[in-house]
């Protein structure tokens, strides 16, 4: 954490005894609030009333293909990274109905446009990968000519608490792609885990409101350290990596690289590292008519590049064969985004090495096609 | 308006009749269908009338007698569109497993007397006799896939079929998955979406009633079942279940436990 990263900073302390109170402040405001919880044994956004709803010393083991929770003896609410889903579900709904329409008595047919209905929501303990895939899926779905009105109106609701991860899941390699593990941008309020209490900041105006409402003490010089060695320690457990944007750029060099076919061999196509990638934005659409034939909705889905209709035209299909779908998800990804959106489409979560079945691994695949071969980690 | 209401009939052939149930169990929108189509057969509910022309054919059930080939033949010259419903029709069903055993040694373990039995040596889907031209999968089918696809066929768009892998409708339901979580031996990479994801739902592996999906990579997913402590055989058996009839199933299946060599004793 750079020096005027923290300078800029600024935080309070509140107390563990103050996080309810903390929490309450939305309420009172008008929130929904939704926080990580406990669920099918992951982590999963839900709504919280009570701080006592918060996984205490919940880690998350992850691996390549593998997902397991554990209880230490810590105290920490924070201390898990992360749940299967980034907040991109919550915005980029995987199922809805953008329009209905009906054949009007007259011959017209009437359209409407199916807004979603959304209450204010908070969410508590967003990570900076999370929020930097979120700025990405902002630039995609908010373009100044085509704004998505469905998403808009879902992030226009959100007010967003991030938290410094302080540790790192073994899949996590946000340092290499700078996105983590201390908050960067994009929240109202940030806030630092400490052994006895929380640090907290605000990121935005609204935010800056509520944290002058809470009059905290300033942080001491003791607990702005802690606070750096928090993100330090998560630092350092990540051993994973991806080479810098410049370098992924030579991806599109090494299009007829025989790694691609090896990965083939063991990608099942399944669509798994797509749909939990908080920024993978692709979708499908299509009508649900009524069997009387005068109306029908016109519904989007989450859609895949490993899926056999992406790369379809009529008969046509352009990536009939499992590598070449991979090979379009990670050159985009690494390298055409760069040039969509000026930087790379990864934020270092590794959420697709770990919800992978077969745990395929991006960074290896990387290595291997950019320094033509590594041992398998 | 006095348009003639296109005319639907609903077959079975070699099948337990879960698929009609499951039409049965559709409630209101079956009670809505005689508005919009003319139900000219369907035994299991009534109508009794398998030899009329009509626009649209359900067919369940697979094939597994010589009367059962005359009969889908029947069916196809009298019906403009046929649709295959269900892991029988579109698979030849769980009744294919005796198409890899010695049939008659299972028919001698089952019936008292086998000689008065007259059946085929094979079950098979209905798309190996005649033309199909939608089939939708699942034991039993999903009936909302079927009214869906009436829907489109009454006002003339051709319906598609659902062939993505079972693992996006996972991530789309907010499905945990039970592979990476809980070490389940799921078939659901393998499998076509359809049933909403329902046994991963309920914390289980999918054991792929559906059949499989547009991309099937069988070497890939056994290598992880085994990693998962699974015999080669327990994982060969993942493969030769309910529809063990469809050829990348079956393939996968006879790839992992090889059929025994003839031996002339
Ligand atoms: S590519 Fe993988 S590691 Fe990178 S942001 Fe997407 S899910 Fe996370
Ligand atoms: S890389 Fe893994 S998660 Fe992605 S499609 Fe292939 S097998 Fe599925
Ligand atoms: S539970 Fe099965 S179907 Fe669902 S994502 Fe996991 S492997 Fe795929
Ligand atoms: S999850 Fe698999 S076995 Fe279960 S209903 Fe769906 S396709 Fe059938």
């Amino acid at each position: 954490m750079s020096a005027q990263h923290i300078a800029a900073r600024r935080p309070g302390f509140m107390e563990r005894e103050r996080l309810q109170g903390f929490l309450d402040v939305f309420r009172l405001l008008g929130y929904r609030t939704l926080g990580p919880v406990v669920e099918e044994e992951t982590i999963q956004w839900r709504e919280v009333d009570t701080i006592d709803a918060l996984p205490t010393g919940v880690h998350a083991r992850q691996g390549a293909g593998e997902y397991h929770l554990e209880v230490q003896s810590d105290n920490r609410l924070f201390a898990w990274n992360h749940g299967p889903q980034a907040i991109k579900p919550l915005l980029f709904s995987a199922e809805e109905t953008l329009w209905h329409e009906r054949l009007m008595a007259d011959g017209q047919v009437d359209i409407k446009q199916t807004l979603p209905e959304v209450k204010p929501t908070a969410i508590f303990g967003v990570r900076a990968c999370d929020l930097a895939a979120l700025a990405l899926q902002d630039r995609h779905f908010l373009s100044q000519q085509n704004p998505d009105p469905h998403y808009r109106i879902r992030r226009e609701a959100l007010f967003l608490i991030g938290v410094d991860c302080a540790f790192s899941a073994a899949t996590c390699f946000c340092t290499s792609t700078g996105d983590g593990p201390s908050l960067g941008e994009g929240f109202d309020i940030g806030m630092a885990e400490l052994d006895d209490g929380y640090l907290a900041w605000g990121g935005s105006a609204k935010g800056g409101e509520i944290i002058d409402g809470l009059s905290l003490e300033p942080a001491t010089e003791a607990q702005l350290n802690s606070m750096i060695q928090e993100t330090d320690r998560a630092a350092a457990q990540q051993h994973r990596f991806l080479p810098g944007e410049t370098e992924l750029k030579q991806l599109y060099d090494k299009l007829n690289h025989g790694h691609w076919d090896e990965v083939g061999e063991r990608c099942l196509s399944c669509g798994n590292c797509t749909a939990v990638c908080p920024t993978c934005f692709c979708y499908s659409t299509g009508y649900q008519r009524t069997l009387d034939g005068r109306s029908a909705e016109m519904k989007r889905q989450w859609d895949s590049c490993f899926s056999q209709t992406h790369s379809s035209m009529g008969q046509f299909m352009l990536r009939r064969e499992t590598a070449l779908r991979y090979r379009q998800w990670l050159t985009h990804k690494l390298a055409g985004w760069q040039e969509q959106f000026g930087r790379s489409g990864c934020v270092g979560c590794g959420r697709c090495i770990t919800w992978c079945p077969v745990g395929i691994d991006l960074t290896q695949a990387v290595a291997a096609l950019l320094d033509g071969g590594l041992a398998d980690v | 308006m006095n348009r003639t209401k296109p005319k639907l009939a609903i077959h079975k052939f070699s099948s337990c009749d879960g698929c009609q149930l499951a039409l049965l169990n559709l409630g209101e929108s079956l009670l809505e269908l005689p508005k919009y189509v003319d139900i000219t057969h369907f035994a299991e509910a009534g109508p009794n009338n398998p030899n009329a022309k009509v626009d649209i054919a359900l067919v369940e059930g697979s094939i597994s007698t010589p009367d059962d080939i005359e009969r889908i033949k029947q069916v196809r010259e009298n019906s403009a569109y046929l649709i295959a419903i269900g892991a029988c029709a579109t698979t030849g069903g769980l009744q294919a497993l005796a198409n890899l055993a010695d049939r008659d040694a299972w028919m001698a373990a089952v019936y008292a007397r086998s000689d008065t039995i007259e059946t085929l040596s094979s079950s098979t889907a209905i798309s190996e006799h005649v033309k199909v031209d939608l089939e939708l999968h699942g034991c039993p089918v999903n009936s909302q896939q079927v009214t869906a696809a009436l829907a489109d066929l009454l006002v003339g768009v051709k319906p598609v079929s659902e062939r993505q892998p079972l693992c996006m409708e996972c991530k789309r339901k907010g499905v945990v998955c039970t592979m990476v979580t809980k070490g389940e031996p799921c078939m659901g990479p393998v499998t076509r979406t359809g049933c909403g994801a329902l046994c991963p739902s309920l914390g289980r592996a999918c054991y792929s009633c559906y059949g499989p999906a547009e991309t099937v990579n069988d070497g890939a997913l056994a290598q992880r079942l085994q990693s998962l402590g699974l015999t080669t055989e327990a994982v060969a058996r993942r493969f030769l279940f309910i529809t063990s009839g469809a050829p990348p199933f079956r393939d996968a299946g006879l790839r992992l436990r090889p059929p025994p060599l003839e031996t002339d004793e």
